[in-house]
């Protein structure tokens, strides 16, 4: 396909468009939930439980309600009697339905106990001091490992419900799920290894940290129906999710998503959206919400921590026979995700030592407990995991004494390999040995593995770590994508799918520009409204480059074929005598030819056939992209501080749509993955209060703290995905949490096996 | 957020500190702190527009105005060349340029706050805080009182002296795990920890060169000094990193003084 | 009480209430590009100049703006677009939620150092937090916007 023709820019897959959204982002222009709400909608403000386990014996809210601006006080007695589940996900969902609006029973510290509107915010919250509440305080469960048969429950409701039995839930046990997998006899293949590596590792629930925080307004719109302007990656989601809630039917609800400030999985989670939305059923009024930071860090959607136990067996020269993996994963306080999050610990890491493994066994129980409910946080489980199997693969490494580089070398999946522990797929495109190869390559690492000490007593040390992830979901996901042609040519196309800030709606037009051989600004691209988008469950699990990029090269051959059809009858030609050529369609041998603008233009009259093309796609594979990451440190064996002063990452996502946000999106994942590491400690008290409650208390990594971060690509090319596509935006935050752990083993002879590596951990040790 | 019903710029000092006599009044520097604390106050007095906002540099040091930003203190040439630019090094940690622009020294020598880098690095200087009411009082006595009703207007800080800070922080922008001023003057050599996390003290004074370069004497002080735990560290670490950040610290006055003996030469 | 200021070259009066931060003012009066980060001064998005220095609009009191003059990225859309393009060409806007904060920011740096080396430009805009970046191609549209600024680089 020719790029330049006839003086245009034809196609755009490959290179570094700018975001089309970005003219108006980068001059301020009002385009974000806030910036677009009515003036006069209600202040919506929680009230929350300042106990980690409570029943609430009396609410009083007679003074609140008479003070000025008040439009409405809800407590429990004004919702429906519902239960639902937040998490965004395909129906039925794997998450159990244990939540209902407002609830007499409070299970963890910021569970709404009263939803507060009032006309400005000053007055919803002077209300709200005058509520009254008088609780009865419940034994707490903190701590994952004691939740499953404990004699307190957390969820002991006859209407909880789960919607997908298999996943192992059990509200009498404290259990949101529980499972095995397993392929070979593992304990037999451990028996017969030479070294089995046996250690438990965890990591935390840390926040997403975008920096919009949660937020949504609601209103009646002019058929009555409730429309909801959300900040959300989930719109259909959104839709069904509140329409449950509210016990309304889902063809009231309608749910339009405007530019949104980051998501990195938290706005999986409807985690706000019901409040104003029954404030506006139950008032009429407008009415929005806007989560504070530290709303935002208490009651919101963190990553689930996890303890994961790992039996890692290998003969003296490194061969990898069997992994037997256990996690436990904490829910919180209702069960969002947890089902599903902790599959990937397993399943998006074991996988990634397919090549001489003899079996695997993977069995996991998620927990509730009286903490923050977790959710979706980029990587999803994976990065948990990874950081357990990385972490015991470096461990084995040392005790053979053998390059970490070259274990991983011997043992990683191969180009072609079925991979028992990942459903059995087929690594169909494969280069993590060439990631492995070029990483080393460019941090230096046969030079500088383990360490050297520095003239001033520092320590450099490097430490690598691989990574997996998903494209989409198997076999559940699905986008679909409508264009039509409209006037001189130009295509309108409309998603689903949820461009936050990832550059999505850039990324499909690239896609489409390329199919339909044409300009990328030929392409228009409409964001999400529920009532007019083509279903699309949405940006999450790594799907909208791989799921709806496929759908946009369906829709747009079937468009092709249609353009061709209106040509042909426009030429008085058969459509087997034409082709289309981006702007024109022109007989086979040249002699007559119609423009793209012409048989636009005509179709718009009567006679001809419309122009326009819907389909969706989902895939029966999920191909996994890898990477391979490593990590230069810093450390100052006097007080244990340890900087990253390097980290080089080289990835496999089969082929690069546009390597400007490709490679954003690795460099932000990396340094989310260096803050998991080592900044970022989310921190409960005795009571189960959030310490970490802001950004003051819980540091994500400021521009002084990021180091060179060098990425590059080494594309594979994936036969079921869009022009060879995988994904890229979850993969990008597993690597530095396992690789920085060892690069300070490497340095001081120091193994972090929990979550942060804090200067204090690596100075005096850790402890149990 | 704090609340307060009527706001006033006052016109002198005189009118603020009237005005500061009720309880129910709050004295508004930098309003940086202040507004995150929820306090519901009547009034909320505010000083921007009396002029204390100058560095001064007088006979013995420097006169430094209590509305005068972190930033400004960071980048004062004068201030800086006097101090070996400790100020520059010292204040450039705290959360972000906006934030100094506004941050005022008046404000965080008022709160003593325990993780001030400001307040341990001026008290290792043996600055003094001028009160509109009660004069001119050590920072050092200043620093373990309560909050009371008097208005800084200003600091004083002693010239001729050296001075290096060392902390550790979570991350870069990051409030300290532990912060470690040292100062030497013709009295010797003052060292001063803070993010304790309890408020700075003084763990030494009047020390001799030839004792500060000491590890054990060094290790002692440390050993004599209080620890806590909080969020960014245990009490264990803070003890055991004390020292380290000691000697560093007053390598780092010995290192300015050699460096400015070497310019002078020049 | 009301408050007069110059906002964006334009004289505006705001009713305003005593505890009222000039964040909130200056959303009420339609400048939508300031954005609320955080409660408790750490994230830079609600960075206005005040006086030509970048400050932090949640933590200045409105009432103490009168007779200032304050700027929005609303008041400098030439130099928006400038910053914007160099931020564009690199795709390190991302959400762009950070955005406008950051880039006031940025003109103060161009300002005060225009020849702004990286550690320099790390150091000046530390107190604007991104999380979609990871702040390399952040830096090197910067770089690049005080290169145009220097006249060392045509646009």
């Amino acid at each position: 396909m020719s790029e330049q023709k006839r003086g245009r820019v034809i196609g755009g897959v490959g290179k570094p468009v700018p975001k089309k959204d970005a003219p108006a982002l980068l001059t301020g222009k009002p385009v974000y939930t806030a910036d677009i709400a009515p003036k006069d909608c209600l202040c919506v403000k929680l009230l929350h439980s300042p106990h980690a386990h409570a029943m609430i014996e009396e609410i009083d809210v007679s003074r609140a309600q008479k003070m000025p601006g008040v439009a409405c006080i809800l407590t429990y007695k004004d919702v429906p009697d519902v239960r639902f589940t937040q998490a965004g996900q395909t129906y039925p969902e794997f998450s159990p339905y244990d939540r209902l609006i407002l609830d007499r029973h409070l299970r963890c510290v910021g569970d709404p106990v009263a939803i507060v509107a009032a006309e400005t915010e000053k007055q919803a919250l002077a209300a709200m001091k005058l509520i009254r509440v008088k609780y009865q305080v419940l034994e707490a469960i903190l701590d994952a490992k004691q939740a499953m048969d404990n004699q307190t429950l957390i969820h002991p409701e006859e209407n909880w419900r789960a919607l997908v039995p298999s996943c192992g839930a059990d509200n009498r046990r404290n259990l949101v799920a529980m499972g095995e997998d397993a392929h070979g006899d593992v304990e037999a293949e451990l028996a017969a290894c030479d070294i089995v590596i046996d250690q438990e590792y965890s990591t935390q629930a840390n926040q997403q940290c975008m920096m919009e925080t949660f937020r949504a307004f609601t209103r009646m719109d002019y058929y009555g129906r409730l429309e909801i302007v959300s900040s959300t990656q989930v719109p259909f989601h959104v839709r069904r999710i509140i329409a449950t809630a509210l016990d309304i039917p889902k063809s009231r609800v309608r749910v339009v998503k405007p530019r949104i400030g980051g998501g990195f999985g938290a706005k999986q989670t409807a985690v706000c959206e019901q409040y104003p939305a029954i404030v506006t059923m139950k008032t009429g009024r407008p009415a929005m919400i806007i989560y504070t930071r530290e709303e935002s860090m208490t009651l919101s959607s963190p990553r689930h921590a996890m303890t994961m136990h790992v039996r890692l067996g290998a003969m003296k020269d490194g061969t990898i026979r069997a992994i037997d993996l256990h996690t436990l994963s904490n829910s919180g306080a209702y069960g969002e995700h947890g089902p599903t999050t902790v599959g990937l610990s397993g399943h998006k890491s074991i996988p990634l030592y397919t090549h001489h493994m003899k079996a695997f066994r993977f069995a996991w129980h998620t927990v509730y407990t009286n903490t923050m409910s977790a959710g979706a946080y980029r990587g999803y489980g994976a990065t948990q995991g990874l950081f357990a199997v990385e972490s015991a693969v470096n461990e084995l490494a040392h005790a053979l004494n053998m390059d970490p580089a070259a274990l991983r070398e011997h043992n990683i999946v191969r180009e072609g390999e079925a991979m028992p522990a990942y459903y059995g797929e087929t690594a169909a495109s494969c280069a993590v040995d060439r990631c492995i190869a070029r990483a080393k390559e460019m941090i230096g690492w046969e030079k500088k593995y383990p360490a050297r000490t520095l003239e001033n007593g520092h320590i450099r040390a490097v430490g690598m770590a691989l990574a997996m992830q998903g494209s989409g979901i198997s076999n559940v996901d699905t986008g679909a994508v409508m264009i039509r042609l409209g006037d001189d040519g130009i295509y309108n196309m409309s998603i689903g799918a949820t461009d936050m800030g990832t550059g999505c709606d850039t990324i499909l037009a690239q896609m489409a520009a390329q199919s339909l051989e044409c300009p990328v600004d030929n392409i228009t691209v409409h964001g999400v409204d529920t009532d007019t988008s083509p279903y699309d469950c949405g940006s999450y699990a790594s799907s909208t480059t791989y799921v709806t990029g496929m759908a946009v090269v369906k829709t747009c051959e079937e468009l092709r074929k249609k353009i061709i059809r209106v040509g042909a009858q426009l030429l008085d030609c058969a459509e087997g005598e034409v082709l289309f050529e981006g702007d024109r369609v022109v007989k086979a041998d040249a002699s007559v030819s119609v423009t793209l603008a012409e048989i636009a233009n005509a179709h718009m009259m009567a006679g001809y056939e419309d122009i326009s093309a819907c389909i969706s796609s989902g895939s029966p594979v999920s191909p996994p992209p890898f990477m391979c990451g490593c990590a230069e440190i810093d450390l100052d064996p006097m007080t244990g501080e340890v900087n990253v002063v390097d980290y080089v990452g080289v990835v496999d996502c089969g082929t690069v749509i546009n390597p400007n946000l490709a490679m954003r999106q690795t460099e932000g994942g990396l340094l989310q993955g260096i803050g998991m590491a080592l900044y970022e400690r989310p921190t409960l008290d005795h009571l189960g209060r959030t310490v970490s409650n802001s950004f003051l208390q819980y540091k994500i990594p400021a521009r002084i703290d990021a180091p060179s971060i060098r990425v590059e690509f080494e594309p594979s090319y994936e036969p079921t995905g869009p022009f060879g596509a995988k994904s890229i935006g979850e993969i990008v935050i597993n690597t530095p949490s396992p690789a920085i752990a060892d690069a300070v083993y490497n340095a001081c002879g120091v193994r972090v096996r929990h979550l942060p590596i804090t200067s204090e951990k690596v100075l005096l040790g850790e402890r149990e | 957020m704090a609340k307060y019903k009527n706001y006033v710029l006052a016109r002198s000092i005189e009118e603020a500190y009237e005005l500061n006599q009720k309880k129910s009044s709050v004295i508004v520097a930098g309003n940086m702190w202040l507004r995150m604390c929820g306090m519901n106050k009547q009034t909320a007095v505010d000083l921007s527009l009396l002029g204390l906002d100058r560095i001064e540099k007088t006979q013995d040091g420097f006169v430094v105005g209590a509305m005068t930003t972190l930033r400004a203190l960071e980048t004062d040439t004068a201030l800086n060349d006097a101090f070996g630019s400790v100020f520059a090094r010292a204040l450039a940690p705290i959360v972000g340029t906006q934030f100094r622009s506004t941050a005022t020294v008046g404000g965080s020598v008022y709160s003593r706050f325990g993780f001030s880098d400001v307040s341990a690095l001026l008290l290792a200087l043996d600055a003094e805080v001028v009160l509109h009411q009660r004069g001119v009082v050590k920072l050092s006595e200043y620093q373990l009182e309560a909050w009371d009703r008097d208005i800084i207007t200003h600091i004083r800080i002693p010239g001729g002296q050296r001075a290096s800070v060392q902390s550790v922080r979570v991350s870069g922008t990051d409030i300290p795990t532990l912060v470690c001023a040292a100062a030497k003057s013709e009295k010797g050599i003052r060292i001063v920890l803070g993010a304790r996390p309890a408020r700075a003290v003084i763990a030494a004074d009047g020390l001799k060169l030839v004792d500060a370069q000491n590890i054990h004497i060094i290790e002692e002080i440390a050993g004599r000094t209080a620890f806590g735990t909080n969020l960014r560290a245990g009490e264990a670490y803070r003890r055991r990193i004390a020292p380290v950040l000691m000697a560093r610290a007053v390598k780092g006055c010995m290192e300015c003084e050699a460096k400015e003996a070497a310019e002078d030469e020049c | 009480m009301n408050v007069e200021f110059m906002l964006n070259g334009r004289k505006v009066s705001a009713l305003i209430e005593a505890d009222d931060s000039l964040y909130t003012v200056l959303r009420a009066l339609g400048m939508y590009s300031v954005k609320c980060g955080c409660e408790t001064t750490n994230c830079g998005l609600c960075t206005v100049h005040m006086d030509g220095k970048a400050v932090l609009s949640c933590s200045v009191p409105a009432a103490r703006c009168a007779g200032h003059e304050i700027t929005t990225l609303e008041g400098m859309q030439d130099e928006a677009k400038l910053l914007g393009s160099c931020l564009a060409g690199e795709g390190a806007e991302q959400c762009g939620f950070c955005a406008p904060g950051m880039m006031m920011n940025v003109f103060a740096l161009a300002k005060e150092n225009p020849h702004a080396t990286d550690d320099e430009i790390d150091a000046f805009l530390a107190g604007n937090l991104c999380r979609c970046s990871g702040y390399v191609s952040q830096r090197r549209a910067v770089k690049k916007y005080l290169s145009i600024k220097a006249g060392e680089v045509c646009v």
